[in-house]
């Protein structure tokens, strides 16, 4: 079935007021371009999920999309904080978000529950430390075979999942390489799956080198092709993290006055994502692209 | 053209050096950003070429030819020996017991090597929310040696954390053999005055101090009544050579130096 659609039309008929959602990606594969659109549609009171919040969930926040979030570790990995996020989680602040914390592997076991059907997943960790100790969804559990007391985690079931990748079919088989982060577990986890290519190739290309499909088409629900979708993060083979931006970004996002500015010029102010390319500094993009590193074929022949 | 070297090492290449002189030829290493990642670099090109470093985001037996800005950075993995999901790096790498020497540092440190990088006072209510644990818990329980690689002064090294996300050698009040954790715990604090040990009731004692430092100075960076030992040691100290190579190969830009 061709699921192909406009990010515009992927996100209005998945993601409503309240729903619970992961755009995935570790400092790889960060689908900006969703988070975007999300806050253009005006959507409000999601329970935002991921192991690492970064930029695109602090603009979900100061956008006031974001009633919950749920995470193990917030930042603007190697250069500083999310202000939104801290701006709404200190004593001083006046509009307060829920957090729910985890460690990394805390949350990803959750998520491992949540792609295996499981009711939870056990872990050995958080003895005797402050984080289960705050979060009363960490419990205690003991072997049945051994003895031994474990961590264990609930399963988590995201309303919709949106993963980005190299490159899919119109079917939605997503094929990623590089760092591959939770994506798997967070789309087989989630009740719903967006899968964003950077490139939409043939069913036929997909079958020649089926290794590399990362997620199935039968979880898939909409496939967006959506070129750049990632910027400021980086897509392996296609395009290095803007750095510069990450690092510009911890004094636009400091202040309310000039992060609501950035909102306003680069999403508000736009349609969509051509919109936004077309508001990047010129040179840019060809600056960022990847330098070719192709690695030789597999025989796959029997 | 050779850069002009000044006579003495800065606090950060004292402590890249010291970090590395802790890590041994064939380790297994969960490797952190920053001074880590540059102490893990230096004792490969120096005394430990067969190091096998491993990145929470999925890099593993990485050999980075530029320095990674984060610990995702797409260098992590051209020429990687495999990339795999980072539910696999927390299960199969960590958890399974594969990982010899751990990197952390935090907001505070106690102690009894207690790390905190979850929030500055109450935890419902806090003063300042920092980033959280990430996988710093786990690698403080898994890990079976913990390096902590932290500056000292009074705001950092302190009586008790305020939150403790990653745990040392005793955590409110019990031991790592009570708790059941399987890692060594925290082995050395390397700071920037000096390096810490610990002794055998898990507590931190001042081991070695820098050249030029004095043991009164290292005690008033320190929020807690510091023990000394008996036999105060020298901290080694980069020679020249260590420091062309840190200066003009393997941080040229100056990223963490």
């Amino acid at each position: 079935m061709n699921k192909l659609c406009s990010m515009k039309e992927a996100i209005a008929e998945s993601v409503k007021d309240g729903s619970s959602l992961v755009i995935d990606g570790f400092t790889h594969l960060i689908c900006f371009a969703a988070g975007h659109e999300i806050i253009r549609q005006g959507r409000r009171g999601l329970t935002a999920i991921r192991l690492t919040p970064d930029l695109v969930y602090d603009q979900l926040i100061e956008a006031g999309a974001v009633r919950k979030l749920v995470f193990s570790w917030a930042g603007n990995p190697g250069v500083g904080s999310l202000h939104a996020l801290r701006r709404r989680s200190e004593a001083s602040s006046p509009e307060r978000l829920e957090l729910e914390e985890y460690s990394h592997f805390g949350l990803l076991s959750r998520l491992l529950a949540g792609s295996a059907g499981l009711p939870f997943w056990p872990l050995n960790n958080y003895a005797g430390g402050d984080i289960a100790r705050v979060n009363p969804s960490i419990k205690a559990v003991t072997c049945p075979f051994t003895g031994q007391e474990l961590a264990a985690v609930p399963a988590l079931r995201p309303d919709v999942a949106i993963i980005h990748c190299q490159r899919a079919d119109t079917e939605g088989n997503a094929q990623v390489w590089g760092l591959l982060g939770s994506q798997k577990e967070v789309a087989f986890a989630a009740k719903k799956v967006i899968v964003v290519a950077e490139e939409i190739v043939s069913t036929e290309l997909i079958r020649k080198d089926p290794n590399r499909t990362l997620v199935p088409g039968i979880i898939v629900s909409h496939v967006v092709h959506e070129p750049w979708g990632c910027h400021p993060s980086f897509v392996q083979g296609f395009h290095d993290r803007d750095n510069d931006f990450y690092v510009k970004w911890e004094d636009i996002s400091r202040q309310p006055e000039t992060y609501r500015a950035w909102l306003e010029e680069f999403v508000y102010g736009v349609k969509d994502r051509q919109g936004y390319l077309a508001r990047l500094e010129t040179g840019l993009l060809d600056k960022l692209r990847a330098k070719a590193r192709v690695c030789e074929g597999v025989d796959y022949g029997y | 053209m050779a850069t002009e070297l000044p006579a003495t090492p800065t606090a950060s290449e004292r402590m890249a050096y010291r970090a590395a002189q802790e890590l041994r030829d064939a380790d297994v290493v969960f490797v952190g950003i920053g001074l880590p990642n540059l102490a893990c670099n230096l004792a490969r090109e120096t005394h430990a070429p067969g190091l096998f470093m491993i990145y929470e985001s999925g890099a593993v037996g990485a050999i980075p030819e530029r320095l990674p800005v984060s610990i995702g950075d797409p260098s992590l993995v051209t020429d990687s020996l495999a990339v795999v999901g980072q539910a696999d790096i927390f299960q199969c790498m960590l958890q399974r017991g594969l990982i010899e020497v751990g990197f952390l540092g935090g907001a505070q440190v106690d102690r009894w090597g207690n790390i905190n990088t979850t929030v500055i006072g109450d935890y419902a209510n806090p003063k300042v929310r920092l980033p959280g644990s990430g996988g710093a818990c786990e690698i403080a329980v898994h890990a079976r040696r913990l390096l902590i690689v932290m500056r000292m002064s009074k705001r950092t090294f302190v009586e008790t954390c305020d939150f403790v996300t990653s745990p040392g050698h005793r955590v409110h009040g019990k031991s790592r053999a009570e708790l059941g954790m399987p890692g060594g715990g925290p082995t050395r604090i390397i700071t920037d005055l000096g390096v810490l040990d610990f002794d055998a009731t898990g507590e931190a004692v001042l081991a070695e101090v820098y050249a030029g430092v004095t043991v009164d100075q290292v005690r008033a960076a320190c929020g807690w009544p510091l023990r000394v030992a008996d036999s105060l040691r020298m901290a080694t100290e980069p020679d020249t050579a260590v420091l062309r190579l840190l200066r003009e190969k393997l941080d040229p830009k100056r990223l963490y130096l």
